[in-house]
């Protein structure tokens, strides 16, 4: 049995390997779905901007199927939506995605998950990627969803919880990360 | 019954194989390593399946980054290969490799990289190559030099390459680094030694194979990865 790989940070100097143009944006015009952006800063324990992260997001289609082999649910595969982007944070820490809200996927058992979205974080400084997930504000699901309920305490499940942002062309949800100390993420070992 | 419980989940990662998030040694954890620790997450069909980006996403293959630019880049010519299997051995066929290296003097084709050694207008130092049906894949490079990196008094990472996977699922994404044996830094280095486990450091060093080495053209090195197996248990409880 050969023992698995160890984790290493992803350093300050990935940008011209891993970020390409268009990796921000999931959608193409033939994608099903109701159009979203994701936005948000990511911060550290002192609060100042991460300037140098790679923020990873994979999501369910529309109607609730991932386009895996995995997933053999009876829903439809959406040839125009496969559910990976991948962001770089601005000098701000900033970052942005343009996706569409994806559907409900089952969970354990017989449960539904609320609609939510995979978030894997990369930057210097993290010797293994973080895991966390973001869900929607308003969602009813949200309410009885497994995973959410996995975290007792209110405050830390609204750090999973993005927000609309008012005034914006598209239906905008933020969604801040916060590394360490007040306002901590939840991150999941998976 | 729902459609999930035959689903395969991967299996725990062995304590020690994955550095702690707080590793003081290396400095920039500590302001950027969580504070609480991490809360289990039973995997669902979110974490079984994951992206396979094709070359849209990622780019091309790129599988030579010793010509680039019209011209052939400076210092010691390299090939690194190796095979991607899961923990029972079984190959990780069309798995996407990112790779990215410092240049043979240490400096990275980076805006951010501000270390007094020449760039070389005919590396760029990174490309992609995908594995085949046995887990292999190969590419041809430059020995990357050590750099200084100030996290302490006469800091330098040991040579090392970047590599990134998308193994089949969330649960199975790595990125990580491989080294070269001998190296003199290795044991001064708090990213290497951030590795609590010692047969699990000993795993990113790359060994030099003569066989894999090309008569009048460049050393050959092996490295093999191992990303997380299946259990092959139903998700349920
Ligand atoms: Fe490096």
């Amino acid at each position: 049995m050969p023992g698995l790989t160890s984790s290493q940070t992803v350093g300050p100097f990935f940008h011209e390997a891993l970020l390409r143009d268009g990796q921000t944006t999931l959608v193409k015009p033939a994608t099903q779905g109701v159009r979203i952006a994701i936005e948000g800063i990511v911060t550290d324990g002192a609060g100042a901007p991460v300037t140098d992260a790679m923020l990873e997001i994979w999501q369910a289609n529309g109607a609730g199927r991932y386009d895996h082999p995995a997933d053999t649910q009876d829903k439809p595969i959406d040839p125009a939506f496969h559910g990976f982007g991948r962001a770089g944070t601005d000098k701000t820490g900033h970052y942005r995605f343009e996706t569409i809200r994806p559907g409900a996927v089952p969970g354990r058992g017989n449960s539904l998950q609320a609609p939510h979205i995979a978030v894997t974080l990369f930057t210097r400084g993290l010797l293994l990627h973080l895991t966390t997930r973001l869900y929607f504000a308003g969602e009813p699901l949200n309410d009885t969803d497994p995973v959410l309920a996995l975290v007792p305490d209110e405050a830390a499940r609204r750090t999973l919880i993005a927000t609309p942002v008012a005034g914006t062309a598209i239906p905008t949800y933020r969604f801040d990360i916060r590394l360490q100390g007040d306002g901590e993420t939840v991150f999941f070992e998976i | 019954m729902s459609e999930t419980d035959n689903s395969e989940i991967y299996s725990d990662v062995p304590a020690g194989t994955h550095p702690a998030y707080a590793s003081p040694a290396y400095k920039s954890t500590i302001l950027r390593a969580p504070s609480r620790p991490l809360i289990r997450l039973p995997q669902t069909l979110t974490e079984v399946t994951g992206p396979r980006p094709g070359a849209e996403t990622v780019g091309p293959t790129l599988a030579d980054f010793t010509k680039c630019h019209g011209g052939e880049a400076v210092g010691e010519r390299i090939i690194v290969t190796g095979r991607v299997l899961d923990e029972d051995g079984r190959a990780v066929p069309n798995a996407v490799l990112e790779i990215w290296q410092a240049n043979a003097a240490g400096r990275y084709n980076h805006p951010v990289d501000r270390h007094d050694a020449p760039l070389d207008p005919h590396f760029d130092g990174s490309g992609r190559v995908t594995t085949a049906e046995d887990g292999a894949y190969r590419f041809q490079s430059i020995k990357p030099g050590a750099y200084p990196w100030k996290n302490h008094h006469n800091a330098w990472r040991p040579n090392h390459i970047h590599f990134s996977l998308f193994g089949p699922g969330v649960a199975t994404r790595l990125i990580t680094q491989m080294y070269f044996p001998g190296d003199p830094l290795l044991p001064l280095d708090p990213i290497y030694n951030s590795i609590p486990d010692a047969a699990a450091r000993a795993r990113l060093v790359s060994t030099f194979d003569i066989d894999v080495t090309q008569p009048e053209y460049a050393l050959g090195y092996r490295f093999d990865i191992v990303l997380r197996g299946r259990h092959a248990t139903p998700m349920e409880q």
